[in-house]
This record gives structure tokens, sequence and C-alpha cells, in this order.
């Protein structure tokens, strides 16, 4: 394409922005709304993967020894996980220290559990640390085999349980923001159809003297396109000042163990680009619809 | 240029408008287009510029056979073609000079072309001195003359012209046509409809009589032949 129809496209797209005022105000106001759902959603839903994540690389195996064992059993189980290549560390924790952290982890609770002192239901326990998180899995399965293993737990209960709640909060915000998408495209394709009809007399002289389809269609989709884009101005700057503050003066002050939020960079010029393209695209969706709808070539 | 076998067509309410035409026009030739209202003169030049394509037969102009040319090609075809109506059609924001310019815009045609070619073809029409001014502010006769222009501004091979005398008077009428003839001898084909007794009487060409969607009367040099 020439530069000067270029020019001309983002010119006439403009003109019709200012032209039809009030409609152009009340799609950029839906885009805006919608792209801060979805932005607010987005840094959520990156958080809370984040520390799930931070979890997960935390976790450690706990292999529970069948009381059947001997001590020489024991020993010898403990000698084999360490010579596993991926296996970092064994450090043995007797049923008796078992108990009294399960009491301590339950505060006031735990009083009851103190009956069990005479007769400890739990069993001797090896912890293993892998060397990397993401061999949990397979090192778990290998100990499983072992002699004398009565059974082999590790952090994953708690890692799903966290993954569970993303995933509900997801699918619940993905339902909210397809409405609020579609609501935001249908204003966006009115304002279009505003737009031709209030030029249908330049269409009707553009076809008489043979300018393409192309060339009728561009301005359409720019001005689309730019409802869209200025739509994700204010979420961006929104969410970009927000999440600055969130993280340089609050989450520092945060003591929950595994807290920890999505450091600003690149995670701000991630949402930034999520969010102009999101709206580009439901801008130019929007045109798309009523450029075939409206304007028959 | 023009060439129409066996045209038939029906609009979709049903309308038999043009029921069996056949019809020859040469390069270079000027046209009238008679007959009484209803009979189908604009539908039949509608076919020339395919605003409406024929339910029946084939329709060749400059050698593009329109019934089968696809959609994405009609651009390309009218660019050829210069379209005048009763109503001028001008864009009302738009200068005098810009309407025209507006033609050669939007089929991409390049800043320094389009400032040399505007200025010919207002100065043709006699449009010279007012090229700042809005469609507002110009009588009839001025406003189809911009018309005029804006319709042959992309040089076409032919003007099709669909009562262009039918809101002026007398006297502004003749002008109008006395363009139309300079643009004629210049070579351009015209095929023009017109309800303008005096004209067609005096102002002599060929003309074609269409009634009830067929060629009643073809004359070189012909006449009116109806009250006016
Ligand atoms: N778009 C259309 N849809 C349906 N019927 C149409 C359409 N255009 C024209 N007609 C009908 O076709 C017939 C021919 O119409 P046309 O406009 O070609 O006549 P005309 O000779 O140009 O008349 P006039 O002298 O009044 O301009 C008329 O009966 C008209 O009602
Ligand atoms: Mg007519």
């Amino acid at each position: 394409m020439k530069l000067n129809t270029l020019q001309r496209h983002f010119r006439e797209s403009g003109k019709s922005l200012v032209r039809n005022g009030w409609m152009t105000f009340a799609s950029v106001s839906a885009v805006t709304v919608t792209l801060l759902l979805v932005g607010v959603f987005f840094v959520i839903m990156m958080n809370l993967n984040h520390i799930a994540t931070n979890v997960e690389n935390d976790v450690e195996i706990r292999v529970h020894i069948d009381p059947a064992a001997t001590v020489e059993n024991q020993k010898t189980l403990e000698a084999k996980i360490k010579k596993i290549a991926k296996v970092d560390s064994v450090v043995y924790s007797p049923k008796e220290k078992e108990l009294t952290n399960m009491i301590e982890g339950m505060g006031e609770n735990g009083e009851a559990f103190k009956l069990f002192e005479q007769d400890n239901p739990l069993r001797d326990v090896l912890v293993v640390k892998t060397k990397t998180p993401q061999d949990v899995d397979q090192v778990s399965k290998k100990i499983e085999t072992f002699e004398y293993v009565q059974s082999v737990k590790y952090g994953k209960e708690y890692v799903d349980n966290l993954f569970n709640v993303v995933n509900i909060a997801r699918n619940i915000g993905v339902v909210l923001i397809i409405g609020l998408l579609f609501t935001a495209m249908f204003l966006i394709s009115n304002t279009i159809k505003i737009t031709i009809i209030a030029r249908r007399k330049e269409i009707e002289i553009m076809r008489l003297v043979g300018a393409t389809n192309n060339f009728i269609r561009w301005p359409f989709f720019l001005e689309g396109l730019w409802l869209g884009v200025l739509g994700a101005i204010i979420p961006i700057v929104l969410i970009g000042i927000t999440y600055s503050n969130l993280f340089k003066y609050v989450s520092p002050k945060i003591n929950i163990p595994f807290f920890e939020l999505l450091p600003l960079s690149p995670f701000i010029y991630q949402i930034s680009v999520i969010l102009i393209l999101l709206g580009g695209l439901i801008g130019i969706w929007g045109s798309l619809m009523s450029v075939r709808k409206f304007l028959k070539v | 240029m023009i060439e129409m076998t066996d045209v038939y067509k029906t609009y979709s309410n049903g309308v038999v408008a043009i029921n069996g035409i056949n019809v020859k026009i040469k390069t270079g030739e000027f046209v009238y287009v008679v007959g009484p209202s209803g009979a189908g003169k604009s539908t039949f030049i509608k076919m020339m510029y395919r605003e409406e394509s024929p339910t029946n037969g084939n329709i060749i102009v400059d050698g593009v056979s329109l019934p089968k040319i696809r959609n994405t090609k009609v651009p390309l075809f009218r660019r050829n073609i210069g379209v005048v109506f009763q109503d001028f059609k001008l864009l009302p924001t738009l200068t005098v000079y810009e309407n025209v310019a507006f033609a050669m815009e939007v089929i991409e045609k390049t800043p320094e072309e389009i400032k040399k070619r505007v200025m010919e073809v207002l100065e043709l029409v006699g449009l010279k001195h007012k090229v700042r001014m809005l469609p507002t502010e110009l009588s009839g006769g001025e406003q189809q003359r911009v018309s005029i222009a804006r319709s042959i501004v992309n040089s076409p091979k032919v003007v099709i012209a669909d009562e262009p005398t039918g809101n002026l008077d007398p006297e502004t009428s003749w002008e109008i046509m006395n363009i139309f003839d300079e643009i004629n001898k210049s070579g351009t084909t015209i095929v023009m409809a017109t309800h303008n007794k005096d004209i067609v009487n005096n102002m002599k060409h060929r003309v074609i009589a269409i009634e009830s969607g067929k060629i009643a009367r073809d004359d070189l040099r012909g006449e009116y032949g109806y009250e006016a």
C-alpha cells in the first residue's frame, strides 16, 4: 500500500472517532472496563501460579518405614536411597519426633493427640530431598519399590490443592471475561455500523469510481483498532502503577512462606502487550462483524 | 464498446425491467436512451456499469464480459466508466476541488497526478474559479458540472449519464449538454438516459427508445418521439 493511502486511511479513521463522539466514548469505556478486569485477573492468576510453583519447588519426599523393619533394615534402606543419583539428602526422623511435630503444628488442637504419646500410631520417616524439584515424582516412584517402605508421601497433595483453587478461580474469571469481551465487541461493532451509515454516500461514490473493496474497508478496521487500543491505555497505566506499588511497598511486609510477587520486569510489559493485543483484537473483530454485515461489496 | 445479447432483467420482486435486448454501441458514439417512465432506461444503463446484473444474456463492455467477471474485478472495470446522475451525488463536506480529487484519491493516484488532472477537468467544465467552494454554495448547473468533472477525471472510455439535466432549467441544461458534446468529441463514448425532448431533437445523436423493457426504436440522428 502506498504511504499516501495509508495516511489517508489513518486520517479518515481518526475523523470518524471524533465524529462518532459518544459512541466512541462508550466503546472505549467498555473496552477499558473489560481490559481492566482481564488485567487484574491476569495479575492474580499469574501470581497464584508463581506461588504454587514455588511451593512445588520446595517439596520433600517423606518415606514411611514399615514398622516390621529392624534398625539394620532401616540403615540399608537409607543407604539405598542415598545411592539414587538424583537424591540430595536423606534425614532420619523417628516417629516420636514426628508426633511432637504434629502436635506442635496443630497448636491448641494438638493437645488431644498427646494421648498417642503412650501408643504412637505414626511411623519412622526418612525425609528425602532431591537435587531438583522435577525429580520428586520419579524418585518417589523408585523409592516405593524398595523393601520395608510402607508408603511414600510428598507435597504433591498440597500443591494439587493450590492448583485446584487456581483452576476454579480461572474458570469463573474466564466466563466473566468472555461475557465482557463480547459486550465490548458488540459496542465496537455498533460504532462501526454508525460510521458505515454516516459514510454511505462516500462509499457509494468510491464504488462507482472503482475503489477496491480493501481500500473501502481499511478505515473501518483502523477505527475498530483505535477503539480497542485506546481502551487498553487506562488499564495498562492503572495496573502498572498499582502493581509496582504492591511489589515495592506491600509485598516485602508480608511474611507468609512462599508468598512472593512476580518481579516487575518483564511481567508488567507482558501484561501491557497482552492488553493492547486483546484490545486491538476485539476492535478489529467488532469492525469485521459490521463490515461484513453492512458493507456489501 | 458496449454489446448486449439477449439481455433480460427481472428484479427480485418479480418486476420484469428488461425483456430481451440486443444492442451494439461503438466507440465514440453518443447515444440517447429515451422512453416512458418505468420503461427500463435506468435498468438498461445500470447493467452497463454492473450496478445491476442481467438475469439472462450477455453484456460486453470494453472487452469485459460483465456477467462473468468476479466481484473483485469490478472495481478495476469501473475505472473505465464515468457515471453522472440527476442528483449529482456530491459529498457536501468537500469543496469542489476535493469532490473531484476524491475520485482519484480512492484509486490511489499520486498527489502530483491528482493536482494536475483535477485542475484540467475543472477548467474544461468552466469551474476553475470556484474550486474552493462547497457544493451548497453552487447552483444546480454548477453542481452538475462538478459531478461531470468527477466522472471524467480518471479518463474513462465511456460516460454513462442518467437524466443529467433532469433537475436543471432549459438554459442550464444546454450548457451541460455542450460539455457532454465536448467530452464526446474528444473520443469518449456517451450513453445518456433523458426525458429532454428539446435537447434530443436539437442536438442530434443516435436515439434508442425503450418501451416495456424492449427496444422500440433505434435511429442514428433520431427524434425524441414522445410528448414532452
Ligand atoms: N431495484 C429495483 N427493484 C425492483 N424493481 C425495480 C428496481 N429498479 C427498478 N425497478 C422496476 O423496474 C422497472 C424499470 O425501472 P427503471 O428505473 O429502469 O425505469 P426508467 O425507464 O428508468 O424510468 P424513469 O424514466 O422513471 O427513470 C420499473 O417498473 C421499476 O419499478
Ligand atoms: Mg430512470
